[in-house]
C-alpha cells in the first residue's frame, strides 16, 4: 500500500463515482457538477502521472471554461428534470448487469494486455519540451487548430443569434 | 505505478461514457457523455506517452482538449437552437425534420 | 528512515498550513475593517469608531452578528448546489495563498528546513489561476441554485464577467513567463533580484529588457474584474439586482461569500506583489552605504508605536486607553526585535512583501470608493475588445524584446 497506489485509488474512486453520477443523476446541472469532479480527478490523476502542465490545462480549459459554457446553456435553456423512464423490463434487468459486466471485462483485458509497461521519464522538462514540440514538430497542427477556434466563435455567434441577424443598436439587452 | 491501471481505468470511463450517450434522453447529457468519453481518452493518451517516455502524448492531449472546445461551442450552439424551435431537449420527440 | 522523513515532512506542511489558514482569516477580517476605514476617510467621515478603539474589534462584532442571524432557506432552492455554492467559493479563495512564498528564508520547524511557502509546486503560477478559473462556478452554481430571477441574472452576468477577464488576468503574465521562463512562483521572485544601474531594483515592473508596465495595468484591471470588485462589480452591487447572486444568502453562508470575496482580493493582491513587485525583494540595494535600510522595519513599528501610545494619552474611554496602549507597547517590543542581530536578517523578506501587499490592497480600495460603476455591456466591451487586444500587444512586444536581446 505505497502512498503512490492510495493516491491513484483514491482519484480513480472519485473519477468512477462522478462518471457513474453523471449517468445517474435526472437533472442535467448535477450531471455536469459530477462531469467537473470528474475532470479534476483526471487532472489530479494527470500529476501523478508528472504531467502537470497538461493538468493545469485541464483545469483551467476543460472544468473552467468548457464546462462553464455546460452549466451556461444549462441555466440559458432551464433544462429540468429528466422524465421517468420506464426502461422494458430487459433493460432494467439484463441491461445493467451486463453493463458492468461490459465495464469489469473491458478493464481487465485491458489492464492484463498492458501489464508489462511501465512509466518511463521523459528526456527533458515538462514544460520545455511540450512547448519545443508544440512550435517546431507539430505547428502546423497548431495553426490549424487556431483556424479551427475561429470557425467555431463564428460559427457559434451565427446559429445562435435571435431573428434576422444584427443585434439591436445602443447594446439593449433582449430579454424574451 | 503500472501503467495498466491508468489504461484500465481509462477503459472503464469510456464505457461509461457510452453507456450514458446511449441511455440518457436529455440531449446536453448526452453531450456531456461525449466529453467524458474524450476525457478519458485523454486519460490514456497521457498513460501511454508516459509509459513510452515521449512528450507526443501530452500534445496530443492538448489539440484533444482544443478540438473538444471548439466541438463543444458550436455543439451547444446547435443545441440551443433546437431547444428554441422544437421547446424541448429531449431526443425521442426530436425525431421529425418537419417542426 | 525513509519513512520518518516523509512524516517530518508532512508534520512541517500541516504546521504551516494551519498558521497560514489562521493568518488568512485574520487578514481577511481586518480587511474589512481596513477597507471601511479607508472608505470612510476617503468619503470624509471616521468609519467604525465604537466597537473597541477606532473600530479595530468591528470584525468581530461582525462575524458575531453573521452567525447568530437567522439562517433562512428560501423553498424551492436546489438543497445541494444551495449549500456547496458558497463553501467552494470561500475554499478555492482561501486554498490560493498557498503557492504565494513569503520570504526567502529557510524556516526550520522540528528540525526541518523549509522554506517561507506552503506548496512550493513547479507550476504555482498555473496552479493559482486552475484555483481561479474552478471559482466561477461558485457565483454561477449561488445563482441558478437560489431560485431567484434576480440572483440568476446576476450570477450569469458574473459568471461571464469573471471567465471574459480571466482570459485577459492569464495573458498579462505571459509577458513575465517570457522574461523568467518558470512557473515556480519563489524562483519568479529570485529572477527579480539585481539593480539596474545599481539603484533602481529589477522588479518586473521596471524590467531592464521590457517593463512590465502595460501587463501591470492589465493584471490589475483584470483581478478588479474577476473578483466582482467596484468599479466592475455590476452583478452584485446594493443599488442593482437587488444584491446579485447573494441575494438569497444569510448569515453564515453569506459570511463565506464575503471571506470568499476577501480572500480572493488579498491572493490577487499577493500575486500582483510577487510577479510584478519583487515579491519580497527590498527596493534598496545590498551594497555596504545602505546598510541602515536593514532597519526600517524596526523604525516602522516603531514609528506605529509611538503613534499609538500618542494617541492612548487622550482616547475616548478607558478600555480604549488601555488597548490602545497596549497595542503600542507591542509594536514598540516588535520594533526592538528587529534590530537584534538573529531576527534582522529574517524579517526583511516578510516585511517588504507585506508592505507591498498592502500598497496594493490599499490601491484596491482606492479604486472601489473613487470611480463609478460600469454598465454591464460597457465592461464587457471593456473586456474583450480593449484589455485582451492590450494584454495580446504586451506579450509580442515582450517576446520581440526578449528576442533582441539574445
Amino acid at each position: 500500500m505505497t502512498p503512490q497506489l492510495v493516491i491513484f485509488l483514491v482519484l480513480a474512486a472519485i473519477a468512477i463515482a462522478g462518471a457513474v453520477n453523471v449517468i445517474l443523476q435526472r437533472h442535467p446541472i448535477h450531471s455536469a457538477i459530477s462531469l467537473i469532479t470528474v475532470m479534476i480527478a483526471l487532472a489530479g490523476l494527470f500529476l501523478t502521472l508528472e504531467s502537470e502542465f497538461i493538468a493545469a490545462v485541464q483545469i483551467i480549459v476543460y472544468a473552467g471554461a468548457i464546462m462553464v459554457l455546460f452549466v451556461f446553456v444549462i441555466m440559458l435553456l432551464n433544462a429540468g428534470v429528466e422524465e421517468r423512464t420506464n426502461m422494458s423490463r430487459m433493460a432494467r434487468y439484463a441491461g445493467v448487469p451486463l453493463a458492468i459486466f461490459l465495464l469489469i471485462e473491458l478493464a481487465y483485458q485491458i489492464g492484463a494486455a498492458t501489464s508489462s509497461m511501465s512509466p518511463q521519464p521523459p528526456a527533458e522538462g515538462v514544460t520545455r519540451g511540450l512547448s519545443m514540440l508544440l512550435f517546431r514538430d507539430f505547428v502546423f497542427p497548431f495553426e490549424l487548430t487556431s483556424i479551427l477556434i475561429l470557425i467555431a466563435i463564428l460559427g457559434a455567434l451565427v446559429l445562435a443569434q435571435r431573428g434576422e441577424g444584427v443585434p439591436a443598436k445602443g447594446g439593449q439587452e433582449k430579454i424574451s | 505505478m503500472p501503467i495498466s491501471y491508468y489504461l484500465a481505468l481509462s477503459a472503464v470511463l469510456f464505457g461509461l461514457g457510452v453507456i450514458g450517450f446511449v441511455f440518457k434522453r436529455n440531449i446536453i447529457t448526452i453531450f456531456m457523455s461525449i466529453e467524458l468519453m474524450l476525457n478519458a481518452v485523454n486519460l490514456a493518451f497521457i498513460a501511454f506517452g508516459r509509459a513510452l517516455g515521449q512528450l507526443q502524448g501530452q500534445v496530443f492531449v492538448f489539440f484533444v482538449i482544443v478540438v473538444a472546445a471548439a466541438e463543444v461551442a458550436v455543439g451547444l450552439a446547435i443545441v440551443i437552437v433546437i431547444a428554441r424551435n422544437r421547446q424541448t431537449l429531449n431526443v425521442e420527440r426530436i425525431n421529425l425534420l418537419k417542426l | 528512515m525513509n519513512e520518518a522523513i516523509v512524516r517530518s515532512i508532512l508534520l512541517v506542511s500541516l504546521v504551516k498550513v494551519v498558521v497560514l489558514l489562521f493568518l488568512v482569516l485574520t487578514a481577511v477580517a481586518y480587511l474589512v475593517w481596513f477597507e471601511r476605514k479607508v472608505a470612510a476617510r476617503i468619503q470624509g467621515r471616521w468609519g467604525p469608531y465604537r466597537v473597541g478603539p477606532h473600530g479595530l474589534l468591528q470584525p468581530l462584532a461582525d462575524g458575531v452578528k453573521f452567525l447568530l442571524k437567522e439562517d433562512a432557506t428560501p423553498a424551492g432552492v436546489d438543497r445541494f448546489l444551495y449549500f456547496a455554492a458558497p463553501l467552494l467559493t470561500m475554499t478555492l479563495a482561501i486554498s490560493g495563498i498557498a503557492m504565494i512564498p513569503f520570504g526567502p528564508v529557510s524556516l526550520h520547524i522540528f528540525g526541518v528546513a523549509t522554506p517561507l511557502v506552503v506548496a512550493n509546486i513547479n507550476v504555482g503560477l498555473l496552479a493559482i489561476f486552475a484555483i481561479t478559473s474552478i471559482g466561477v462556478y461558485g457565483v454561477a452554481l449561488a445563482g441558478w441554485s437560489s431560485n431567484n430571477k434576480y440572483s440568476l441574472l446576476g450570477g450569469l452576468r458574473s459568471s461571464a464577467q469573471m471567465i471574459s477577464y480571466e482570459l485577459s488576468l492569464t495573458l498579462s503574465v505571459v509577458g513575465i513567463l517570457l522574461l523568467a521562463g518558470t512557473f515556480n512562483l519563489s524562483e519568479l521572485v529570485t529572477r527579480q533580484d539585481g539593480f539596474t544601474w545599481g539603484r533602481l531594483p529589477q522588479w518586473n515592473l521596471l524590467n531592464p529588457t521590457f517593463p512590465q508596465i502595460l501587463g501591470f495595468f492589465c493584471y490589475f484591471v483584470a483581478a478588479i474584474a474577476e473578483t466582482n470588485r467596484a468599479p466592475f462589480d455590476l452583478a452584485e452591487a446594493e443599488s442593482e439586482l437587488v444584491a446579485g447572486y447573494h441575494t438569497e444568502y444569510s448569515s453564515f453562508k453569506f459570511a463565506m461569500f464575503f471571506l470568499g470575496e476577501y480572500a480572493s482580493m488579498i491572493t490577487v493582491a499577493c500575486l500582483a506583489s510577487v510577479l510584478f513587485l519583487g515579491g519580497w525583494l527590498s527596493p534598496f540595494p545590498r551594497t555596504p552605504g545602505m546598510d541602515w535600510t536593514l532597519y526600517i522595519p524596526a523604525i516602522v513599528f516603531a514609528i506605529s508605536g509611538f503613534a499609538l501610545l500618542i494617541n492612548a494619552v487622550g482616547y475616548r474611554n478607558m478600555f480604549g486607553r488601555i488597548e490602545l496602549a497596549v497595542l503600542g507597547l507591542v509594536l514598540l517590543a516588535l520594533s526592538f526585535l528587529c534590530t537584534q542581530p538573529g531576527v534582522i536578517g529574517d524579517v526583511q523578506g516578510p516585511f517588504w512583501f507585506l508592505a507591498k501587499v498592502l500598497f496594493v490592497l490599499f490601491v484596491y480600495v482606492w479604486v472601489r470608493w473613487t470611480l463609478p460603476r460600469f454598465r454591464y455591456d460597457q465592461l464587457m466591451r471593456f473586456g474583450w475588445k480593449v484589455l485582451f487586444p492590450v494584454a495580446l500587444l504586451n506579450v509580442v512586444l515582450t517576446s520581440l524584446a526578449v528576442v533582441m536581446r539574445k
